[in-house]
């Protein structure tokens, strides 16, 4: 059975188009009928562009055409998350705030794929401004799962994990803050990397809590993952967080480091709240690993418990100061009948900005307030500093952690309205974002009832490649990722 | 008393009461002699090619909202990456002054909401500023013009790296803004409470900006708003040794408003305690042209800014090495050259004055006496002062505009010394080497300016004035030194004034010896 164009990996895809099988123009236009075809279902996109990304794909097809091809990723079309500049294309953060705002200017990461030739597809929809697990927090209506439509894609990144999941991109780019690709890639059946922190340029990336924040690739396949990571990653002199380092080929990788690995078990990751299956599944990953000659071993992780509270007092104060510019004074939703320059901040922002943001900002802009600072913010920091010491000693006995990505499979829309159950959707995902490493979620399984299930791998920091080759070494002897959604 | 119950006794008694009331009164509230304590915040804009934060050109004068890009205008999604160039200035001020410089640069965000703060935070130094301590040497006015006053040392508290903001202009119904001057780079120097009067903070801010100048670290201009101002002023009865209440003074926009806003400051907050009132603490806005103040806030309203360090900079290490390259383009400081002029070459205050202040024109100076040596270094001193300053006054140009180089004053002192021009000719040639740009000898040439020196024609002038003057000959002859000079006149009448002085003086001693 030949797979559709648009289900097709990045390897196969440039095959066809370097063999002349396939042009971009082609691709592109399977692409933009299948996510018309499904989106009604979905809605992954917070707009597209069709003409945009035509034009992208016949100029694809001149380069080729021409000789002078740019790689893997020349005339591949992968979605961008609605948080990421694209130079002439919205950019909403899906707020009422940004509804009408036009990026003026390219994201780094935006610049990095143009500049390797893939096609830039779409604005895919998030929970407002990353804040959320579930995307429904969006300001232009929730996303579904395409493996559950009437369940969560879960977020903030929930578009861009549909979109690829339901075949609407071959694959796209999220932001993870405390779990925001690890945790949509888990739900909707897909590779999803948070690199680690400072490893891709944060430059056009709207910041929720600069210390956190991640671009990262939702792909099919970790083959997909790596070549579309080998493209964004990189120092930036625009980002003064960004590292520099040596950019290893991640693809080539895949094939040269094969372990085995010795790979530690937190105790603190698979106590309550953790859903049997989902558990199970984690179990058998693990049985594999040690039947391809892995060392696993149990590792603790003593400061865990203390993550959602650090996560929500560091995320929460920096938000409340990067979200500070959104005014109505420059651009964005500036209200009508503000009768001097305060009130146009009071009614601008009460009008942009939904309930989770408000929620955030006001929390925020309390741990930071004059008497509170060393209590909450200065505190949180020091033990963020501990959680990221307890993953540094761990590594001096295993090369990488394995733990369930989420504590359950994707829930029902609509049944977490307790911000507090939301919140503890990001458990096994935050303490990476705390202390700055890599983690990957990789499909290890499904529900009962057909729901997807993912496996979270920690690395250690910069060892992208070693992690990636990790995955690939469980998800080439398994055929979860394969597994389509009913559409 | 109380029997007289006349009216007259009732208001002689009224009266009575009156001046009891004013007696208790002075004994609540006796007249004291208070002291003014006065702290300054200067904000001083750093020359700098490109922006704080970001690579789009800083300026002055421009094309509203001309000089932005993405980062200046915080649109969704950018980052600050730090200008070196900034914090090499910084540095470079606080080594000149003497400040402890922090081993590592760490930036915070100060957040507020104010349209002019494009990202409504702005980055800036709370807890660690890069130089700490430090002094700013200032001069105090002498008794009169021509007398140097006192020296003394004000010590820093701090000095800090920020951006600056946007410019708000207000129009009927609407206001503007303009980013153009948003994030500038701009250090805050904030001085201790230490000084006492209104005079010595004009001669803080004359002495700190000066500093700047020489060291390039700023133009210092005021009216662009490169240097600003805000007092912090209380006063206490002498002899108490807490603070007073303080006041901020605000928008001090020029130097002299300085000075007379802090004078009324002081005078105002005395006619309160005066008037049995309290000072409280509050933000005042002073009116440079109406002379008077008003209050802007009080502390109830004091902002929160809920700084804390900015997740987007990495702090930035400032070693050994950076600090010893940015020390070797320290300049001498004013009050140290000014110094310097008077031990190497006894110029005194009259001229340094002058001198010091313009960096071009003591560094002008200073190329001159390389090449006459240090002997000549008064003359010098004074051409330059005197001369050279009213020609480029009177020509309304600058110094680096002027025809007249270094070796040009050379050679006309040298020639002065020399006799062989004498003191009027010598204006002449400046003047004319002013105008033409050649040099004194060729001017003097020209206009046959040179003294004279052929011996024989002066030997005859000196013989013919000797003959002509017997009484003055015997005078001479009989030990009166003074009687010489009688000769002097009609020699250098006869040489219609280009004698050389020194030359017709040992003339005139050889031919009365031989007579």
């Amino acid at each position: 059975m030949s797979t559709e164009l648009f289900y097709q990996s990045i390897p196969s895809l440039a095959t066809a188009l370097e063999a002349g099988k396939l042009s971009s123009v082609e691709l592109v236009r399977s692409v933009i009928d299948r996510t018309k075809a499904v989106e009604p279902k979905i809605k992954a996109f917070n707009s597209f562009d069709e003409e945009d990304a035509l034009a992208q794909a016949r100029e694809s097809d001149v380069r080729r055409a021409a000789g002078r091809t740019r790689g893997a990723m020349d005339g591949i079309p992968i979605g961008i998350k609605d948080v990421i500049a694209v130079s002439g294309q919205p950019l909403t953060a899906s707020s009422r705030m940004l509804a009408n705002f036009i990026s003026p200017y390219d994201a780094t990461v935006t610049r990095k794929l143009k500049g390797a030739g893939a096609i830039c597809w779409g604005r895919l929809n998030l929970d407002e401004f990353a804040m959320g697990s579930s995307t429904e927090n969006s300001a232009f209506g929730p996303t579904s799962n395409p493996y559950a439509l009437d369940c969560v894609p879960g977020g903030s990144s929930g578009g861009s994990a549909a979109a690829v999941a339901a075949g609407e991109a071959i694959v796209s780019l999220g932001s993870d803050t405390g779990g925001s690709i690890r945790q949509p890639a888990a739900f909707c059946n897909l590779v999803g990397l948070k690199p680690t922190y400072g490893l891709i340029s944060r430059y056009g990336l709207i910041a929720f809590a600069s210390s956190l924040d991640q671009i990262g690739p939702f792909a099919r396949s970790v083959e997909d993952a790596a070549i579309t990571l080998g493209v964004i990653a990189g120092h930036d002199p625009l980002d003064s967080t960004s590292y520099r380092t040596e950019v290893p080929d991640y693809r080539a990788a895949l094939k040269t480091r094969t372990g085995p690995w010795r790979l530690g078990i937190p105790k603190e990751y698979f106590g309550e709240g953790l859903d049997s299956e989902v558990g199970r599944a984690v179990e058998k990953a693990i049985a594999h690993y040690q039947s391809i000659g892995c060392e696993v071993k149990d590792v603790s992780l003593p400061h865990t418990e203390y993550g959602v509270g650090v996560y929500y007092i560091i995320a929460t104060a920096e938000c409340s100061s990067n979200l500070a510019r959104f005014d109505g004074v420059r651009y964005g939703h500036r209200s009508k009948d503000a009768k001097d320059a305060i009130d146009l901040y009071f009614k601008s922002r009460a009008e942009g900005f939904g309930a989770e943001v408000k929620r955030r900002i006001i929390l925020g802009t309390y741990v930071l307030s004059s008497g509170y600072y060393d209590a909450y913010y200065l505190r949180a920091q020091k033990v963020r500093t501990l959680i990221r010491n307890d993953f540094l000693t761990a590594y001096r006995e295993v090369d990488a952690i394995i733990t369930p990505t989420a504590p359950t499979p994707a829930f029902r829309r609509g049944t977490k309205a307790d911000p507090l159950a939301m919140y503890l959707c990001d458990i096994y995902t935050i303490g990476v974002n705390l202390a700055g490493l890599p983690g990957i979620s990789v499909p290890c399984g499904f529900s009962a009832d057909g729901r997807p299930i993912g496996m979270q791998l920690i690395g250690q920091p910069y060892h992208e490649a070693e992690l990636l080759a990790i995955a690939h070494a469980y998800e080439r002897a398994h055929e979860w990722g394969q597994r389509r959604p009913a559409l | 008393m109380s029997g007289r119950m006349s009216g007259a006794s009732v208001d002689l008694r009224s009266k009575e009461l009156l001046l009891e009331q004013t007696l208790a009164d002075i004994v609540r509230f006796p007249p004291m002699n208070y002291e003014a304590v006065i702290g300054l915040e200067v904000h001083i804009q750093i020359k700098t090619k490109s922006k704080m934060f970001t690579r789009v050109a800083a300026g002055y004068g421009h094309d509203a909202n001309t000089l932005t890009d993405p980062v200046v205008l915080a649109l969704p999604g950018v980052l600050p990456v730090m200008n070196k160039a900034a914090l090499d200035a910084i540095v470079k001020a606080g080594l000149l002054l003497g400040c402890d410089i922090a081993p590592v640069c760490k930036w915070d965000r100060k957040n507020y909401f104010y349209p002019d703060s494009p990202k409504n935070y702005q980055i800036s130094q709370y807890d660690q500023p890069i130089c700490l301590g430090g002094t700013v040497e200032i001069e105090l006015p002498g008794a009169a013009r021509n007398i140097q006053g006192e020296h003394k040392r004000i010590p820093l508290t701090r000095i800090h790296l920020e951006e600056d903001v946007g410019k708000l202009n207000h129009g009927a119904s609407d206001s503007l803004i303009d980013y153009n001057r948003a994030g500038t780079p701009l250090m805050e120097v904030v001085s201790e409470p230490a000084m006492q009067t209104a005079e010595e903070a004009f001669a803080y801010l004359t002495a700190l900006r000066m500093a700047m100048v020489y060291a390039g670290i700023s133009d210092c201009d005021m009216e662009k708003g490169q240097l600003r101002c805000d007092a912090n002023i209380s006063v206490r009865p002498v002899g108490q040794t807490t603070l007073g209440t303080k006041v901020e003074l605000k928008n001090l926009n020029s130097i002299s408003f300085v000075r007379d806003g802090i004078a009324h400051e002081i005078k105002r907050q005395i006619g309160v305690l005066n008037a049995g009132g309290a000072i409280p603490q509050e933000t005042r806005d002073y009116d440079g042209q109406t002379g008077a103040s008003k209050s802007l806030r009080s502390k109830e309203m004091a902002h929160d800014y809920r700084y804390f360090p900015d997740p987007d900079l990495m702090p930035v290490k400032v070693d050994e090495t950076w600090k010893a390259r940015l020390r070797a383009e320290c300049p001498e400081l004013p009050f140290d050259k000014q110094r310097r002029f008077y031990e190497r070459y006894q110029i005194p205050y009259t001229i340094t004055a002058v001198l010091v202040p313009d960096q071009e024109l003591s560094n002008f100076f200073e190329e001159v006496v390389k090449l006459t040596g240090a002997g000549l270094a008064q003359s010098v001193g004074n051409w330059v002062v005197n001369d050279l300053l009213r020609e480029l006054g009177t020509a309304k140009i600058p110094l680096s505009a002027s025809r007249i180089g270094p070796a040009h004053l050379a050679e006309l002192v040298k020639l002065i010394d020399g006799g062989t021009l004498l003191n009027n000719a010598a204006k002449e040639v400046f003047s004319d080497m002013f105008q033409t740009g050649d040099l004194p000898t060729r001017v003097a040439d020209r206009k046959g300016l040179m003294a004279e020196t052929s011996t024989a024609e002066l030997d005859q002038w000196c013989r013919e004035a000797i003959a002509a003057n017997p009484k003055s000959l015997a005078d001479f002859k009989g030990g009166k030194e003074s009687a010489l000079n009688a000769f002097k006149g009609p020699v250098m009448k006869a040489a219609k004034g280009k004698a050389n002085p020194k030359l017709v003086d040992e003339t005139l001693r050889r031919l009365l010896a031989e007579t």
